[in-house]
């Protein structure tokens, strides 16, 4: 039965294949499929909107079960959050941290991923890569040993070599990779037409690697806004990050629900646009290595 | 200018030319960019990370405390026998280390497979899953701490609402004495399944689909198709993803100490080794002390990783 199906429609056709199997189990796979994919979506979804929801409800409304969907919703928390608090200051400092890091350490960390990809240097390259596996801690003690005895806790120097510890392997592992697969042939004919090394790196190379340079630039981005252990000990009353800032709304006595759903709010919704707008990047930066044998 | 000068098979060599100082710098930086390339991030390195690591060996073993400016003596392996002769808070960190990341792994690499399975053949709609699946992984974790606080409120939560409406009693989630960990692991679960799921999925899309088509004509279902094709043809990006989760997974911190506060909670209920030494350093400044947990943890994150890697080698052969 099924292959008189089979026969009537266009038999050549590549689906062909995939519709001789049982056309029962494939309909009940494919039911199957939506209703998990709703659930995984749902499963996802569903908190960061009902942290959404609750940064406009009243206190009195979070606290009443009924109006857990329909209420009447309030600009009053972010009012509260971004005024009374100066989140615009947090804002700032933690773009600034963000920017500045991921600037420093593409600068740095472009050139030495080349040479490790290109020359190999094995060695050289664990070395740079044993920072994402160091536990940041252990690097915060001695860190705040030297910065405190140096009386410069606090400043935005600090905060951001910080998080240029985690920015700088970060590229230079997506840059590896993304040098790895770029054609070397390109840089020989170049030479071969005169371009010195170096020419053919600036030249050449550089620009194809532009997409290379975005992906690894908006996950350290994205990393360092996020970033919460280092600004928790290194940062003063004028650097604090975002993170902190939120950390700190919880240390009194009573929590405001919605002023912190609010701020939460704040924190996330900036990198969700970016991630929005550069989800090709970010996917390939996480990947990056993870298939070669 | 260099340019000119240089001749056409080897580039780097101005040889025969009159020295000029622009052109020997060049000619010099050409001959050594490997070194020139690397140094500044390798220094960076060195300085940042190479340096404090060797200190927090040293300090390891001081007796330094209270204050960083305080004079500090050398006591030996003094620490580490403190330390590891503690059964009332380091050993329980350690196997709270063990079984948050075990437990969220696994959990984390069987519905991140299952995710990407759900995803490989294209769909319609695919463009809005991949978003859903993206926005739990930029989310900062500090602010997904807090946001799940309010989910697992015992009184006000949704949690506990959703549980009513199935005629299941309330649950003390976060508060509660043994639920404590076991939430803090579902709140990774939430937001690093899509960290493997996007590993995965790229390994699937790279794999050839002749095995899995052959064995399809030779008659073998959809399940003996993955657990005897595509499974072990994937088992190197399993891996691969253990290792990238596995070792976030350890040192994790943020949604810890953002939802339990201080000390892994009042009696300690999700106190993993990073929180207990950073507790330690920051919150007691107990520096010589919390140096000697941070060698033990490195020991064991290096171990764990030799562990896979030698796995690694052994599945790719």
């Amino acid at each position: 039965m099924t292959v008189l199906t089979q026969d009537q429609t266009s038999a050549g056709q590549p689906q062909a294949i995939h519709r001789r199997r049982k056309p029962l189990a494939t309909r009940a796979y494919k039911a199957f499929r939506v209703i998990a994919l709703i659930a995984v979506v749902l499963f996802l979804i569903a908190p960061l909107f009902w942290m959404l929801l609750a940064s406009f409800k009243t206190n009195v409304d979070i606290y009443d079960t009924g109006k857990a969907l329909f209420f009447a919703p309030t600009g009053e928390n972010y009012a509260n959050v971004l005024q009374r608090n100066n989140y615009f200051v947090f804002i700032f400092n933690s773009f600034w941290v963000a920017f500045v890091s991921t600037a420093l350490s593409i600068v740095l960390g472009v050139p030495a991923a080349y040479a490790m990809s290109r020359f190999t240097m094995h060695r050289s390259a664990l070395v740079v890569l044993m920072a994402r596996v160091i536990p940041g801690v252990s690097l915060l003690v001695p860190w705040y040993y030297v910065f405190s005895n140096l009386r410069m806790v606090g400043r935005f120097e600090v905060l951001i070599l910080s998080h240029m510890f985690v920015a700088l392997p970060l590229i230079v592992y997506i840059m590896m990779s993304y040098f790895d697969s770029l054609p070397l042939e390109l840089e020989e004919s170049a030479q071969v037409d005169g371009l010195t090394p170096i020419g053919a790196f600036r030249l050449i190379t550089l620009p194809l690697s532009v997409s290379g340079i975005a992906t690894a630039g908006i996950l350290s981005f994205i990393f360092s806004w996020n970033n919460f252990m280092f600004a928790l000990v290194l940062s003063g009353a004028k650097t604090k990050t975002l993170p902190v800032a939120i950390f700190d709304f919880v240390s009194y006595a009573s929590i405001d629900w919605g002023g912190l759903m609010a701020a939460a709010t704040v924190v996330t919704i900036p990198i969700m646009i970016i991630a929005l707008f550069t989800q090709k990047y970010i996917v390939s930066g996480l990947t990056a290595g993870a298939t070669k044998g | 200018m260099s340019v000119m000068n240089a001749p056409r098979s080897a580039p780097a060599r101005s040889a025969g030319r009159p020295p000029s100082m622009r052109g020997n710098f060049s000619a010099w930086s050409n001959r050594h960019r490997k070194w020139l390339f690397a140094a500044p991030a390798m220094i960076f390195v060195g300085v940042l990370i190479v340096f404090p690591l060797a200190w927090t060996l040293y300090l390891s073993l001081t007796d330094s405390q209270g204050s960083v400016r305080a004079a500090t003596e050398f006591i030996g392996l003094q620490n580490y026998l403190t330390v590891l002769s503690d059964t009332e808070r380091f050993w329980p960190a350690v196997g709270r280390t063990l079984s948050f990341t075990g437990v969220a792994l696994a959990c984390e690499v069987v519905l991140g497979m299952g995710i990407a399975l759900l995803l490989w053949r294209p769909f319609r709609g695919e463009k809005w899953v991949r978003v859903a699946i993206l926005l739990p992984l930029v989310a900062t974790p500090v602010a997904v701490g807090m946001m799940w606080r309010l989910i697992f409120d015992p009184n006000i939560g949704f949690a506990n609402q959703l549980l009513g409406m199935i005629g299941i009693p309330a649950q003390p989630w976060l508060s509660g004495q043994d639920t404590a960990l076991g939430t803090t692991i579902f709140m990774d679960v939430w937001q690093w399944t899509p960290m493997v799921v996007l590993i995965l999925l790229a390994g699937l899309t790279s794999l050839s689909e002749e095995p899995d088509e052959a064995a399809r004509v030779d008659g073998a279902n959809a399940f003996q198709r993955f657990f005897y094709i595509t499974l072990p043809l994937m088992m190197p990006t399993v891996i691969v993803a253990i290792l990238l989760r596995g070792i976030d997974a350890l040192k994790t911190f943020d949604i810890l100490y953002a939802t339990k506060g201080k000390g892994g909670g009042s009696f300690h209920e999700v106190e993993t080794l990073n929180v207990y030494a950073y507790g330690l350093s920051f919150d007691y400044n107990q520096y010589g002390l919390s140096s000697a947990v941070l060698i033990l943890f490195f020991m064991i994150i290096i171990g764990s990783m030799w562990l896979l890697t030698m796995r690694k080698k052994a599945v790719s052969k």
